[in-house]
């Protein structure tokens, strides 16, 4: 139980420079319509295998309940990682400069066809295939939970009373997060043995 | 409509948006109505349609969700008579929402990673991962259900499911899946 799949194992791969950093994540950001949570896993963990899924897994968690948009702290959590402040810069601008220079552009472009219903049903479609791809980053996750120090029960139960919470309740979040969060991390406390101390430090 | 907008304005939107940041938690879309009481109701600087629009666009263009905050920032600049205004509302309001909290989250992961090991600090972050995954489901929920009535056609389901398998279980590039969507969704098949 005490296998430190939090740590990063050295088969992983990193960026080779702040250039490379700041493609990475424009490419990433170029591909995220509708968000950038899904492909994020789908580039970072299965094409530059940077980050392991359980790794990613517990970045997300952070660089969610920290306040912020969630991409953004990833981007400064793995970019400082890896390169310090510059690296975090760097990732940061990476994510916005070309997205912004579209959005401006879309902008101007879209106001004089937003009326039109084939756009509006273009836009429908598209929301559909980013709920799937977000759906399916789920499914993707779920295998790295069968290791969890918590068990599969209480992470289906922390799950489902999760969903339960958004969708049927519709708690504001910051609500959902401090009491099943909170719940879920005594837990995952008490079930964690205090670790031995021959680990080694991540980098 | 057209509105004059003094420096502290424009410093108080700033201002407004860097406040939000920190308030932001569960990401940028949570702290939506509170850019709603400002921008609309507060100083009617935007128009609800506006507003809206501003939020809905964004979701078309790549890049992470919170550039719908560039396009209130340029609607703002826009009503207040030009371009040049427009590309500093939309600075203004992307600047005041990224920067305080990865300030933030700069710091708080360096001190988490020093303290790694803590116990307490791996507790969080493996407690939390369940939760993560149960958000994604639950947003890949309330994103479909503003196209979920009883008019909801078969086809819609079927796309979704056709969506998921492929997303899933095969490498095809997500822009094709996105392509046949939106083509599929404009001759209103689905």
């Amino acid at each position: 139980m005490n296998k430190t799949h939090t740590m990063e194992a050295p088969v992983l791969a990193r960026p080779t420079s702040l250039l490379d950093l700041f493609w990475s994540f424009s490419l990433l950001a170029l591909q995220g319509f509708g968000g950038v949570m899904a492909i994020t896993q789908r580039e970072l963990v299965e094409r530059k295998r940077w980050l392991s899924r359980e790794g990613f897994l517990e970045d997300w968690a952070v660089a969610q309940i920290l306040p912020g948009p969630n991409v953004v702290n990833l981007a400064v959590m793995l970019g400082d990682r890896y390169m310090g402040t510059k690296g975090a810069l760097v990732s940061v601008a990476g994510l916005f400069v070309f997205p912004f220079l579209i959005v401006v552009a879309l902008a101007i472009g879209f106001a004089s066809v937003s009326h039109l219903p084939q756009v509006q049903g273009a836009m429908r479609g598209m929301g559909l295939v980013v709920a799937a791809l977000i759906a399916t980053t789920a499914l993707k996750l779920i295998p790295a939970l069968r290791t969890h120090p918590g068990g599969q029960v209480f992470c289906v139960l922390a799950g489902v009373a999760t969903f339960v919470c958004i969708v049927v309740f519709q708690w504001a979040l910051i609500w959902v997060l401090l009491l099943v969060g909170g719940l879920s991390c005594l837990w995952t406390y008490h079930r964690l043995q205090p670790m031995k101390t021959a680990q080694e430090p991540t980098p | 409509m057209s509105l004059t907008l003094a420096p502290a304005d424009w410093l108080s939107l700033l201002l407004h948006f860097m406040g939000l940041s920190l308030l932001a938690v569960g990401g940028a879309i949570s702290v939506v109505p509170g850019m709603h009481r400002y921008l609309v109701l507060q100083q009617g600087w935007l128009t609800d349609s506006q507003f809206t629009s501003s939020v809905a666009l964004a979701q078309i263009a790549p890049g992470p969700n919170v550039l719908f905050v560039v396009l209130m920032g340029w609607n703002v600049g826009v009503n207040a008579g030009g371009t040049h205004w427009a590309l500093l509302g939309a600075l203004l309001c992307l600047l005041g929402i990224v920067l305080p909290s990865s300030i933030l989250t700069l710091f708080a992961t360096r001190w988490a990673q020093r303290n790694q090991k803590h116990r307490g600090v791996r507790a969080f972050k493996q407690g939390m991962t369940p939760l993560v995954v149960a958000l994604l489901i639950s947003t890949a929920w309330l994103l479909i259900t503003p196209s979920i009535s009883s008019q909801t056609s078969w086809t819609f389901w079927l796309l979704g499911i056709v969506a998921l398998l492929v997303l899933w279980r095969t490498r095809v590039h997500l822009l094709w899946v996105l392509a046949a969507g939106a083509v599929l969704g404009a001759t209103g098949l689905v």
